[in-house]
């Protein structure tokens, strides 16, 4: 049985942004709820780090011990989901996960605290698979179609990962060992590769 | 007489030891069980038919397609 995880490789996000806007589209996420993020640390400074976060699905999930109305459920697959019809909206959940994942969208005029939406792995929620209800209020169960997260299938420099962990694990320690460390994973010859013979010198004289 | 001092002292020494004691002062978190709908499984609509096997298999290769060093080299 697979364990569902996401791995954000922060030496290939580019901050585009790119999974964040795919996510808000195919779940038709509402306005100032924001499911997945690009976070970037050291910003505009030589070697900045993004990274793109959402909900981990933790295996053992913070969310989950906290939640005083007992909402929240893991899959088989290693998701964690949980029922919105259950939620209360107490936002107990967000103070407990490190990630920031639980969203709340404001819920009429004053204000008020609506309940809990956060990244469901794109797995939907207690709901039928593929219904109308599921859609309305968990998105699109990718899942159940055969396909994965669409953040991380969409991602442009696939350095965000979505399934399996332990296929997730064999393609980031590829990754690595190819690419080596330091100085050999980014700059001119890693992207154009090393010259087999030394570059021609301009000739003396100027220019031609 | 003796005994009523005896037994008003024995009393006097067990009342004012009591407050020495030491309860267990940490709570114990009990984890609560999900109180929401029952979800279907992935696998349980039109597309796999219930079919387990095959939904895993697609999955894992739709797993191996994030992998660029495979996808490049065949």
């Amino acid at each position: 049985m697979a364990r569902m995880k996401f791995i954000c490789d922060a030496e290939r996000c580019i901050e585009c942004n790119g999974c964040v806007t795919a996510c808000k589209n195919e779940h038709e996420v509402p306005w100032g709820v924001n499911r997945r993020r690009v976070v970037t640390i050291n910003d505009g400074v030589p070697g900045e780090r993004s990274m793109s976060v959402a909900c981990m699905h933790c295996s053992d999930a913070p969310c989950m011990a906290v939640c005083p109305v007992d909402c929240f459920y893991r899959t088989d697959e290693g998701v964690v989901l949980h029922d919105k019809d259950l939620c209360i909206g107490c936002g107990y959940c967000f103070y407990a996960c490190p990630f920031g994942a639980p969203q709340f969208p404001q819920a009429g005029a004053f204000g008020l605290r609506g309940k809990m939406d956060k990244c469901t792995f794109c797995a939907g929620g207690p709901e039928k698979n593929a219904s109308e209800d599921e859609f309305r209020k968990y998105g699109r169960n990718r899942l159940a179609e055969g396909k994965l997260p669409l953040c991380a299938e969409v991602c442009s420099t696939k350095a965000l990962l979505g399934g399996d962990a332990d296929v997730l694990a064999d393609i980031y320690r590829q990754r690595v060992t190819t690419r080596g460390k330091g100085a050999d994973i980014w700059g001119w010859s890693t992207a154009y590769g090393k010259p087999d013979a030394p570059a021609r010198q301009p000739d003396a004289g100027g220019k031609s | 007489m003796r005994r009523l001092t005896g037994s008003v002292l024995v009393a006097a020494v067990a009342v004012s030891l009591a407050g020495c004691g030491e309860h267990e002062r940490v709570v114990v978190y009990k984890q609560g069980q999900y109180q929401g709908k029952p979800d279907t499984k992935p696998w349980d609509n039109e597309s796999f038919a219930g079919d387990r096997a095959q939904w895993e298999a697609t999955i894992k290769a739709r797993n191996q397609s994030q992998n660029e060093y495979r996808r490049i080299n065949g």
